[in-house]
């Protein structure tokens, strides 16, 4: 164990951790949300957070940008990062409603029992990666740089880059405005609604599959913006990228307490942080262990998570 | 429900009950000529004469894959029938949700290579073998890991629920595989291990019978498979095999009738993972060569798509669902050859695989869901699903 | 009476979930050989006491003693062991199993055969399978069963059900049987039938209790009756005691209770 690391990247290691963080708890709201009201891991949701990613790199190169162009000027990069995030949020929503329409709407009609939800889901889950997968011919591809690559500030072993400051404005804005539409608007009260009780909500009038449809959606959404960053912090994606973010961001919703939307904020932001120490601490080869390890200590002995289930009585 | 449908669903019934209803000796007459022909199977004289005239092409649609070796294909369907018929234990008689099925077929796999392998790290670097083992002796070792493996995995993990249980299998198999990858300690990573040993036996000539044809390892894994089936079945119809159906029902109340379900569904784990680890030492002697590239999280969901698609909690089942998932696509192939079906397409400059057999993954994940939606009891489903589909038409009958 | 023998102490037993009170300082005693009725309006928490009883929940305060071992923080499979079984309210028959099968997991709970046994055939499990197979075709004529012993659970009446559950609990070999709200569902014919079957099993040696919310039910075939109301004990005593009680009339007619 490495604690100079540690201790001499405090503050670098906390930046990363967080811009990090933010990416988790933008997909992680989307296993929230779809769990609050269907009380059903959406297995798929990481395939569409991995769509988002070639979404945004073709957006990229339908706008002449590929892994070989030059970085552009600041105002060409915002340009182009604004559209890519409008592109990708689209793209992944669409495609998370679509797969609620295949591989769950059928099974709710039928009143399935949860099990088979789940492998419906994992179904689909295959579909889209080995789709996208036999599209790309398998390979990873490069993800041009966008935004400026020198510090944006950087003072007595701190420095802060342009990317990870964006990262966390724009993730937590969309969270605040996430926050406001299901807490203050109409769409909102139907999703509280129904994540509280099903029956009742449909009784009272709230058209369940409407709600489920949008809630997928705004996973989507969300997920399109996660993409966006991740994949200008990585520098590439594969058709298999899902597959680890999946389960990060699952153990970051589950950390928060699965159903509750700031709770997907604080674990997805926690499990950044442990990620970012842990790896300075045990080597970078480690990471991906880390995140899992945490999930599994964290069901072991507290499944409910640190700020408890149920989207329902979360006010958010 | 059509009327129609209907005397479909009792016709395959009655197929099923006229099986039954014959006499003892004629059953089992039936079974030994079935058996026989499946040893028959790899037999060019034999499986070249199956197939249907079709009125197009060369006239002849064969049933054996023309496109790859027809015993080779033969094999991969038994260890994957093998991989099935473990999953079956826990997923289908037990019904827990476990993704990282294939980890044990690792487990079993690595064991093997480890030690028959003459230039593993345990003889070349760690001097802890003298020299490689006898690839008999060591089958005994790989079950007994990948056993273990699952108890250890199953211990923490199956006081979850279900949902959990799946996505910690899931990770746990996938974290192992790049923990595989990632190191050269003694899994040599991704360049693996090389020169893996095979069966023992000769010929009557002195030559090796377990050599690079792939017909004997065939007849090795079929007659394994008999065996296993033979033990699952004394398990099924046992307290045990109660305890897991229990389980599976109500787990609740079975543990208040007096089960003890934490204990059974270890079982279940270990006795799954002991089958994915014979699977895995079969293949290992065929194989030769054993790196982490073999365990992707893909033939996880192959063999549940197996399973489920068989349906699960029948032997049967996961027979049809492993031989499906492998032959299918094989087949699929040969058919495409025959009437011209592409092996690529292109789309711009991109260059998309076709072939049946890599579009497997997708084919087998759209089948997942199409499956769950309007079979959820699967293609050969077991005696009690199908009597549920009886009565299910029984009820539905008197609203037409 | 008093000399009779304790099989099962309620020592002043709380269960609380979040603000719900579901059993306040719960207390009595169920000696041998009796058949003690646990009778309560809806919702004043017999089941949660059935759950307490047999491991389900751990009580918040208090001691449950069954043949004066502590039962709290044992697991429920033991707790079986020990001689309790139990009915549901909601039957929770195994649906896909045969009736026959659902008895022998009930016979299951003392044999002994497991994985290797099985595995192998060896003779114990041959022994086992031919002792519960007789033992539960017996108990499925008991309780008036028979002849649809290969059918599935699921596809039994409402009334076969509720007697397939008990047979079930029986084959666990309890020295105390506990169903809940058994007659649920029940026209009179059947009720006479049950009662009598109840009998039966107190006869055959069987300390029963019985939870029924209808009074008059209880009275014909209970020797002592506790009533519970909003998780209070507010009664205890013969039929006649508790019927001329003029709380428990006032807790079932609705009336607000003086006390
Ligand atoms: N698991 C539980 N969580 C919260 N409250 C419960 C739970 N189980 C029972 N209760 C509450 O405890 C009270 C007693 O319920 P119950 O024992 O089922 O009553 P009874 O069987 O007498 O009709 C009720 O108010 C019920 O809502
Ligand atoms: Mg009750």
């Amino acid at each position: 164990m490495n604690f100079d690391d540690l201790i001499q990247g405090f503050p670098d290691l906390t930046t990363t951790g967080l811009a990090q963080g933010s990416i988790y708890a933008l997909v992680a709201l989307g296993y929230t949300l779809v769990y609050g009201v269907l009380r059903l891991i959406n297995f798929a949701h990481s395939e569409v957070f991995m769509f988002g990613t070639f979404a945004a790199l073709w957006t990229w190169g339908l706008m002449g940008y590929d892994s070989n162009s030059a970085r552009p000027d600041l105002g060409t990069a915002l340009l182009l990062v604004l559209v890519s995030l409008v592109v990708a949020s689209l793209f992944s929503g669409g495609v998370a409603m679509v797969v609620e329409a295949v591989a769950y709407r059928p099974l709710r009609k039928r009143n399935a029992p949860p099990l088979v939800f789940l492998i419906s889901a994992i179904g689909a889950s295959f579909v889209l990666a080995e789709l996208m997968g036999a599209f790309t011919e398998r390979r990873q591809q490069g993800i041009p740089g966008l935004l400026p690559g020198e510090p944006l500030f950087s003072a007595g072993g701190w420095t802060v880059y342009p990317l990870q400051l964006a990262t966390v404005v724009v993730a937590l804005a969309v969270m605040f405005a996430l926050d406001w539409f299901v807490s203050k608007t109409r769409f909102g009260r139907g999703i509280r609604a129904v994540a509280q009780d099903a029956d009742t909500a449909a009784l009272m009038g709230v058209n369940k599959g409407r709600v489920i449809a949008l809630v997928f959606l705004l996973g989507g959404l969300l997920a399109g913006v996660a993409a966006v960053f991740y994949s200008m912090k990585q520098g590439n994606t594969r058709f298999n990228v899902g597959f680890l973010m999946g389960l990060k961001a699952f153990s970051a919703a589950v950390l928060g307490g699965i159903g509750n939307l700031r709770g997907a904020l604080v674990g997805g932001l926690l499990l950044g942080l442990v990620e970012s120490y842990g790896a300075a601490l045990f080597g970078s080869n480690w990471t991906n262990v880390i995140a899992f390890v945490v999930l599994l200590v964290l069901l072991m002995f507290r499944p409910t998570g640190l700020l408890g289930e149920s989207l329902g009585r979360a006010r958010a | 429900m059509t009327t129609e449908t209907v005397k479909k669903q009792r016709w395959k019934l009655n197929l099923r009950d006229r099986f039954q209803d014959m006499p003892k000796p004629a059953r089992i007459a039936a079974m030994v000529v079935f058996v026989v022909l499946l040893y028959l199977l790899p037999t060019k004289a034999f499986y070249e004469n199956l197939g249907f005239p079709i009125p197009m092409g060369s006239g002849y649609l064969p049933l054996y894959t023309t496109g790859s070796d027809m015993a080779g294909v033969l094999f991969q369907c038994g260890y994957y029938i093998l991989l099935a018929l473990g999953l079956n234990v826990v997923l289908g008689y037990a019904g827990l949700l476990d993704l990282g099925f294939f980890g044990f077929f690792a487990v079993g796999a690595y064991t093997v290579a480890l030690l028959t392998s003459p230039e593993s790290k345990l003889i070349t670097e760690y001097n802890w073998l003298e020299s490689p083992w006898p690839w008999l002796l060591t089958v005994p070792i790989a079950i007994a890991l990948a056993m273990l493996s699952g108890v250890l995995l199953g211990w923490p993990t199956l006081r979850l629920r279900g949902d959990y249980l799946a996505i910690v299998t899931l990770g746990f198999a996938e974290i192992i595989r790049i923990v595989a990858k990632n190191q050269d300690w003694i899994l040599n990573g991704d360049r693996g291990i090389p020169s893996v040993g095979h069966p023992p036996g000769t010929w009557p000539d002195g030559e090796p019978i377990f050599e690079l044809e792939f017909t004997p390892y065939y007849w090795l894994v079929l007659t394994v498979i008999i065996g296993v089936i033979f033990l699952i079945r004394n398990l099924a119809n046992s307290r045990v095999g109660r305890a897991w159906v229990a389980i599976r029902e109500d787990e609740d109340a079975a543990e208040l009738m007096g089960v003890p379900t934490f204990k059974f569904k270890l079982w279940a784990f270990a006795i799954g993972a002991a089958i994915g680890g014979l699977s895995g030492s079969l293949w290992a002697g065929q194989a030769n060569f054993v790196n982490s590239a073999t365990f992707s999280l893909e033939n996880s969901i192959l063999v549940l798509a197996a399973v489920l698609l068989g349906g699960a909690g029948s032997i049967g089942g996961a027979i049809l669902g492993g031989f499906l998932v492998i032959y299918l696509p094989e087949w699929l192939r040969s058919v495409g050859d025959v009437f011209g079906w592409p092996t690529q397409v292109q789309v711009g400059n991109i260059h998309i695989d076709v072939s049946p057999t890599s579009l497997r993954f997708v084919i087998f994940g759209a089948l997942l869901i199409v499956v769950m939606i309007y079979r959820p009891q699967g293609l050969w489903p077991n005696r009690r699903r199908a009597a549920e589909l009886k009565d299910r038409q029984k009820e539905v009958a008197p609203v037409e | 009476m008093s000399e009779r023998k304790a099989l099962l102490e309620v020592d002043n037993v709380t269960l609380r979930f979040g603000g719900v009170v579901a059993l306040n300082q719960v207390d009595f005693t169920l000696y041998e050989g009796e058949i003690l009725g646990l009778i309560g309006p809806n919702g004043a928490g017999k089941t949660t006491c059935f759950n307490a009883m047999t491991g389900v929940y751990l009580p918040t305060e208090g001691q449950i003693r069954f043949k004066g071992e502590q039962v709290s923080g044992k697991k429920r499979n033991q707790i079986t062991k020990m001689g309790m079984a139990r009915t549901f309210q909601n039957i929770r028959l195994f649906p896909e199993m045969t009736a026959l099968e659902n008895v022998l997991v009930g016979t299951d709970a003392h044999n002994t055969t497991s994985v290797p046994t099985a595995l192998l055939r060896l003779p114990k499990h041959w022994r086992e399978e031919r002792q519960s197979k007789a033992r539960a075709l017996e108990l499925l004529s008991f309780v008036g069963i028979t002849g649809r012993s290969d059918d599935l659970a699921r596809n039994l009446s409402y009334g076969d059900q509720r007697r397939l559950e008990i047979a079930r609990a029986l084959a666990t070999n309890p020295s105390l049987l506990c169903l809940d709200e058994p007659a649920a569902g029940f026209n009179p014919a059947e009720k006479v039938a049950l009662l009598e079957l109840i009998k039966k099993i107190r006869d055959s040696g069987v300390t029963v209790l019985l939870i029924e919310h209808d009074m008059r039910l209880v009275m014909g075939v209970t020797d002592r009756i506790v009533v519970l109301e909003f998780g209070r004990k507010i009664a205890e005593g013969t039929p006649e005691e508790v019927r001329d009680n003029p709380k428990v009339v006032a807790a079932y007619l609705g009336v607000p209770d003086a006390a």
